[in-house]
């Protein structure tokens, strides 16, 4: 679960002597500077075990557990008997059953599952999931740097303007849901006001506009702001020197700003990937999945009460699918999260 | 780029009255984008507000300001005559929030005092699993602990909804106190020893009253995320335990297929005002906490 891309480089920048193994460090020179690092990674060790071990115990156990889970076959009722019974072993045939949109057929093997059953929607959950991930993602990073670049502006009302924003962020995913929902009901101020007549939550496209809309007014502002820390890093006399030296507004902003500004967005961009594959409240309140807006949440949710093993099958699919993702982020697109935490000492590469 | 236009201009060497229109005309669309930034902000919040005042056979007005005032919206919240609990909600959601909060933070305050403060192998791998934890997808816990919990009998428990809850709270309330932490002068503390303090007293007199600030705006947003989450509570809360995000989402109305949006809206008032208020006062706090390590 490590999420540095790194970590050997950046261990080594921050603190070179602890980067030794422990022994040989006692034989080089530096004993009384290995004693208090020993010190202090003992109470260090005794600080961060709570935390480690509560972690360990709510997500580290599920996880295994549900990993255990998936490769068990769902209840079922025995023939025989009449009683529900443990489905037994199933290797890896609950996956396989997601992914192939196979479902166990009454005499006893596998066929398609039948369409609009749960089993059939794996891969357009999984589109529906990138489809509003990509789409909320770009609208909320262009919009999110848009409010930045005004919020890093010295104008009088600008505290008021930073408080403003902070508020859809505030409102709960699930009164914002309620909210938005009411804004596109049929009758409501949407179409009164752009003058339409559409049944928002009717069809696909409209049912996916609305959740956009809804997740990128509640999530922009998590973006900006964190963009604009990013911008405020930025020393001014670096855009005096590129004024001096004659760089128009636009060379200024694609030479200064977006490199300057690039460590934080990726993590901002990061976060909001992560936060936007396991996107449920906004589809789940406003449209319950209809429509074309079942994400991998979503379908995992409506599969839990159908069977346990394969709804922790799709669970641990999806919790894959957004390590891989992360994965990718940090490793070619040099999100590094870590770094940026631990202080950013790190940044020697 | 105003703000350099704006220098700029100053620095120009062109006819001044030029240089202070470009300079007047640049402040003014930065007015304009101010404004429309606020109002895409606010405006749907304001609508909420508008709906929760007006009068349930208004709902579809569009008048944009305050008509037919009532608070009659907020009594069929209250009322349980329709099968809602909205005050039991309200109270399981401080619960909730309210215990998952005081444990994050003693158990966080910890870690992070150790990840700003100490040197030790494996830290960078510590953060990462840390940060790990907090992107952790919801329904990869929801599912095993689905089942766990309806074996142990704790299904529609607090505990049950408290655990999961910590899984992405204690991670948040590590990494925003372990920036705080990492800007704080800690150098007073031994200035304070060397002055005659004990440890006790410096901890007491000089660290307490610097870190309380951090710890307080940390504790807001744990609270907030708490406060907000409804996936987890959407599947393993019942009646009693329900929070108020999942009640809002399922509020019951007079017509079974009738949305009582008024209503609906009026609920979304209560349970957000305080937020924002709370919001508004930490404003700076807040920014700082939430943006806290992703810059730096």
């Amino acid at each position: 679960m490590s999420i540095g891309a790194e970590p050997t480089t950046t261990h080594r920048a921050k603190s070179p002597k602890p980067e030794k193994p422990v022994k040989q460090g006692k034989e080089a020179s530096g004993v009384g500077q290995d004693n208090r690092a020993k010190s202090q990674g003992k109470w260090a060790t005794m600080l961060i075990a709570p935390t480690l071990i509560l972690l360990a115990i709510v997500i580290i156990y599920p996880v295994i557990n549900a990993i255990v889970m998936s490769l068990q076959h769902d209840q079922g009722l025995d023939p025989v008997t009449g009683t529900f019974v443990a489905g037994g072993f199933a290797g890896v045939s609950n996956y396989i059953g997601w992914l192939f949109q196979q479902c166990a057929s009454p005499n006893g093997g596998t066929e398609a599952c039948a369409p609009g059953s749960v089993g059939s929607q794996f891969w357009s959950a999984t589109y529906t999931t990138f489809f509003f991930t990509v789409i909320t993602v770009v609208l909320e990073t262009i919009l999110g740097f848009w409010m930045a670049i005004i919020m890093a502006r010295a104008f009088r009302g600008r505290s008021a303007l930073r408080a403003a924003v902070l508020v859809p962020w505030a409102i709960p995913t699930a009164v914002t849901a309620k909210l938005w929902f009411f804004i596109f009901a049929f009758e409501g101020i949407a179409n009164k006001l752009f003058g339409t007549a559409v049944l928002w939550t009717g069809s696909s496209g409209p049912a996916r506009a609305a959740i956009i809309i809804a997740d990128v007014w509640k999530t922009t502002p998590f973006m900006a702001l964190l963009i604009l820390a990013g911008l405020q890093m930025i020393p001014a006399d670096v855009y005096e020197a590129a004024k001096v030296d004659g760089a128009s507004t636009w060379q200024r902003f694609t030479q200064i700003t977006l490199p300057l500004v690039k460590p934080a967005l990726m993590v901002a961009i990061l976060f909001r990937v992560l936060d936007a594959l396991r996107m449920y409240d906004l589809p789940a309140i406003m449209t319950g999945g209809a429509n074309d807006t079942t994400t991998l949440s979503l379908l995992v949710v409506a599969q839990i009460r159908n069977g346990f093993n394969s709804a922790a099958a799709l669970s641990t699919i999806t919790f894959l699918i957004i390590f891989i993702v992360a994965f990718i982020f940090i490793r070619f697109l040099g999100a590094n999260a870590v770094d940026a935490a631990s202080g950013g000492k790190g940044k020697g590469k | 780029m105003t703000a350099s236009t704006l220098k700029a201009a100053a620095f120009d060497s062109a006819p001044k009255t030029a240089a202070r229109n470009r300079a007047r005309w640049a402040s003014g669309r930065t007015y304009i984008s101010a404004a429309l930034i606020f109002i895409w902000c606010l405006l749907p919040f304001y609508w909420m507000i508008v709906t929760a005042f007006r009068d349930v056979g208004y709902t579809f007005d569009p008048t944009p300001f305050f008509t037919h005032v009532t608070w009659d919206n907020f009594i069929t919240v209250f009322s349980t005559d329709l099968g809602n609990h909205f005050a039991r909600n309200l109270l399981n959601s401080f619960i909730i929030g309210g215990v998952t909060t005081v444990v994050a933070l003693v158990v966080g305050v910890f870690a992070a005092y150790a990840l700003a403060r100490l040197e030790f192998r494996f830290k960078f791998l510590v953060l990462g699993f840390i940060l790990g934890a907090s992107m952790f997808p919801g329904v990869a816990l929801v599912t095993p602990l689905f089942q766990l919990f309806t074996n142990i009998g704790w299904y529609g428990s607090y505990q049950a909804m408290i655990i999961p809850d910590i899984s992405f709270v204690l991670p948040l309330t590590v990494y925003t106190l372990t920036s705080f932490f990492r800007e704080m002068p800690w150098e007073l503390e031994e200035a304070a020893r060397i002055d005659g303090c004990t440890q006790g007293q410096a901890f007491r007199k000089v660290i307490m009253p610097l870190a309380a600030p951090a710890i307080f705006t940390t504790a807001i947003l744990a609270f907030i995320a708490a406060w907000n989450e409804f996936l987890i509570a959407s599947q393993l809360s019942n009646d009693e335990t329900k929070p108020v995000t999942v009640a809002i989402a399922y509020f019951a109305g007079a017509q079974p297929h009738q949305e009582p949006y008024t209503a609906v809206m009026a609920a979304g008032t209560v349970v957000t005002i305080p937020l924002v208020i709370l919001v508004l006062i930490f404003q700076r706090k807040i920014v700082a906490g939430l943006t806290a390590g992703a810059v730096k």
